[in-house]
């Protein structure tokens, strides 16, 4: 289903990383001299693995018979009608096993972690779907998981947490930091440099040290390309924009890269913009961040004048991050995608819109995503065309929706 | 001949290793790692790690993560170390100081004013965890313009393939991080030690340092006999948090029970 590397020309805006991971100036390998050996077998590995087309057959099978995929293409008629303007397609990847994008790439990263012999996977997670993807692939083959979560998480994504215990994972709170997304990478990473002979670590999103952003970006635009080609089937043409939210970036990540050099798509990602990009309340470190270096990778972060890393803040668990993947970075400096930031309270307004037009209910995450959908194809004519990922289904979020509609469960 | 050298090359003609202790600035407060820093040397320090706070220690174990979120508390600024430094120069001319952090606050600050401002306070090297030999080269020309030694660390993951890779344009002397895992945790045995340090020995002629559990007297002074320097960190924060009262201020005796231990250390390193 990828794109063969060898395909994709030199002026491409998909030839990268290059050869020390770097995306322009982001990217790279900024992790302890102990790991940087596992860091550099993992590429190896992976190198091998993505060259090897008994590799791409084996996950290509369990993404469709086990994972669900190809995830449906739909127009959302009665949205589009709501809002006015632009055709709204939805790519379905909610409907996926374990309910979002996440378990493409878990498939992926099992798949290469039984390749390299590794017995004991490690994760991190924010909302909880990486780690709910994650303890699903390592029942399915029997292997012993540990998953890092803030202890702030633990508390707002309760359901997720009890699914990972049925999945057999053990689920480690974190309280360090502020408890959330980027304490719970740090405690995985230190989980990692004191079992480096057993463990592989499976990080959830474009982040971290080459070659994570390239090879999530590699199992996600699964994404992307089934999308092309539904919307070749469907209309006949290319979306006018695609768009997607943002924390790390694994799901925008995904649908975006096959239409790197499609210059006529508009290609928008959405951050969260927490309690508003004026307060320090959100986690939007494209819009409002700089350049540093963070869980292996130099990219845009929160941080103070001191480098210190800030805490982000969303509504959204899985936005909660104070980081980008390193790709995003440079599609941003390059102007490639565009990058805008919505509210918490545009995201629950979005999330309530698709409910009651489509039947659809949405994480908070890609609730972001349409709430700037919400505000794009109003202004758009009749005949354009937005797709735009529904990267996790809601049923994880319901709890939180609830407070803060002031409704008890 | 920099401090690191000459202090290095003095203490062969002594015949012992270094105890390279480390004091995390402004944990609890300045006035408290400020006393420790100027009174390590006179207990026995042979060069002086400061710990530069940083929000996501990701090598560290719960010991400094808790050393660092105090001194961020404390206000711990890359600027008010440095001027730390330079307020123990003025007394002391000779015993070396490093500086070991991670990467994104002296990304913060601009490499090249870093490395100016680092050695104009008397810095002698730094040790940036984040920073594998791979990256080096964000800091490494402006680090060499000023003098200031990059010190590679080495693990046991490290093979041999890997290791000339790792050394080459270190300088000052080599960090062998001794275990696989975050600092304060494991030790390594000196069997491990004994079979590590020849290793390195093979490809730098530099000192080699042992750090990351090395915790007792007893370990320091294998640490340093075997190879040619011991760090010691998490043992002397513990001595140091514990005795803190319960707002987390130093009381009147902290800074001599933590220069007592350093002081037992340095005993140990000297009797071989």
């Amino acid at each position: 289903m990828n794109t063969p590397a060898s395909s994709i020309g030199a002026n491409s805006l998909r030839s990268g990383p290059d050869a020390r991971g770097r995306f322009g100036a982001y990217g790279g390998r900024f992790v302890a001299e102990t790991l940087m050996p596992l860091v550099l077998a993992v590429e190896e590995a992976y190198r091998d693995a993505r060259a090897d087309p008994a590799f791409q057959a084996e996950l290509d099978a369990y993404l469709a018979n086990y994972v669900g995929r190809p995830s449906p293409l739909w127009f959302a008629q009665r949205l589009t009608e709501r809002l006015g303007g632009a055709k709204i397609y939805l790519k379905r990847d909610e409907l996926n096993h374990t309910g979002a994008h996440k378990i493409n790439s878990c498939m992926g990263q099992i798949l290469l972690a039984r390749r390299m012999g590794k017995t004991r996977i490690i994760a991190e997670t924010g909302a909880g779907q990486h780690g709910v993807a994650t303890a699903t692939v390592c029942a399915l083959f029997g292997l012993p998981c540990t998953v890092y979560m803030g202890a702030t998480d633990v508390e707002r994504q309760k359901p997720n947490v009890f699914r990972m215990k049925l999945l057999g994972a053990e689920v480690r709170a974190v309280r360090s930091g502020a408890a959330t997304l980027k304490d719970a990478m740090n405690e995985a990473m230190r989980d990692w440099v004191a079992n480096v002979a057993d463990t592989y670590y499976l990080i959830g999103t474009v982040a971290g040290p080459h070659p994570y952003p390239m090879m999530v970006r590699d199992f996600q635009s699964v994404i992307g390309e089934e999308a092309k080609l539904q919307m070749m089937q469907a209309e006949g043409r290319l979306p006018d924009a695609a768009v997607a939210a943002i924390g790390g970036g694994s799901n925008a990540m995904g649908l975006f890269h096959p239409f790197l050099d499609d210059a006529a798509v508009r290609l928008i990602g959405v951050e969260a913009a927490g309690h508003g990009l004026e307060t320090h309340a959100h986690a939007a470190s494209l819009s409002r961040g700089r350049p540093g270096v963070l869980h292996g990778n130099m990219t845009y972060l929160l941080q103070d004048e001191d480098g210190q890393i800030e805490e982000a803040h969303s509504i959204s668990a899985g936005l909660d991050y104070p980081g980008v993947g390193p790709e995003h970075a440079w599609l941003h400096d390059i102007g490639r995608v565009e990058y805008v930031a919505v509210t918490d309270d545009e995201a629950l307004a979005a999330f309530q819109l698709l409910t009651r037009t489509e039947g659809i209910i949405p994480a908070l995450e890609p609730a972001h995503a349409l709430a700037q959908v919400a505000k794009l194809a109003p202004t758009l004519p009749r005949d354009s065309i937005i797709l735009a990922n529904l990267c996790g289904r809601g049923d994880k979020d319901i709890f939180t929706v609830a407070e803060h509609l002031g409704v008890s469960l | 001949m920099s401090r690191i050298a000459a202090r290095f090359a003095a203490l062969v003609s002594e015949g012992r290793g270094a105890l390279i202790p480390f004091v995390e600035a402004f944990d609890p407060d300045r006035e408290t790692s400020m006393a420790l820093l100027a009174g390590m040397a006179s207990a026995g320090a042979d060069l002086i790690e400061i710990g530069v706070p940083f929000t996501d220690p990701m090598a560290d174990g719960p010991t400094i993560q808790a050393a660092g979120k105090r001194a961020l508390a404390a206000g711990a600024k890359l600027g008010r170390i440095l001027d730390m430094v330079r307020e123990f120069r003025r007394a002391d001319a000779t015993t070396p100081i490093i500086l070991m952090g991670y990467l994104n606050p002296i990304l913060a600050y601009g490499p090249p004013r870093f490395c100016a401002d680092a050695a104009g306070a008397g810095v002698d090297g730094l040790i940036i965890v984040d920073l594998p030999s791979e990256e080096a080269d964000l800091i490494a020309a402006d680090a060499a313009r000023h003098g200031l030694d990059i010190i590679r660390l080495v693990a046991p993951t490290t093979d041999d393939a890997r290791l000339p890779k790792v050394l080459a344009g270190s300088s000052g002397f080599i960090y062998y991080v001794s275990i696989t895992g975050i600092t304060g945790t494991r030790t390594a045995s000196e069997a491990q030690l004994a079979a590590a340090v020849p290793r390195i020995r093979r490809v730098s002629p530099l000192p080699i340092a042992v750090g990351f559990g090395v915790r007792s007297p007893e370990q320091a002074a294998t640490a340093s006999r075997v190879a040619d320097g011991a760090v010691v960190a998490s043992a002397l924060i513990e001595t140091l948090a514990g005795d803190l009262d319960a707002e987390g201020r130093a009381r009147p005796g902290t800074v001599g029970k933590v220069l007592a231990q350093v002081r037992a250390l340095a005993d140990a390193v000297r009797a071989g």
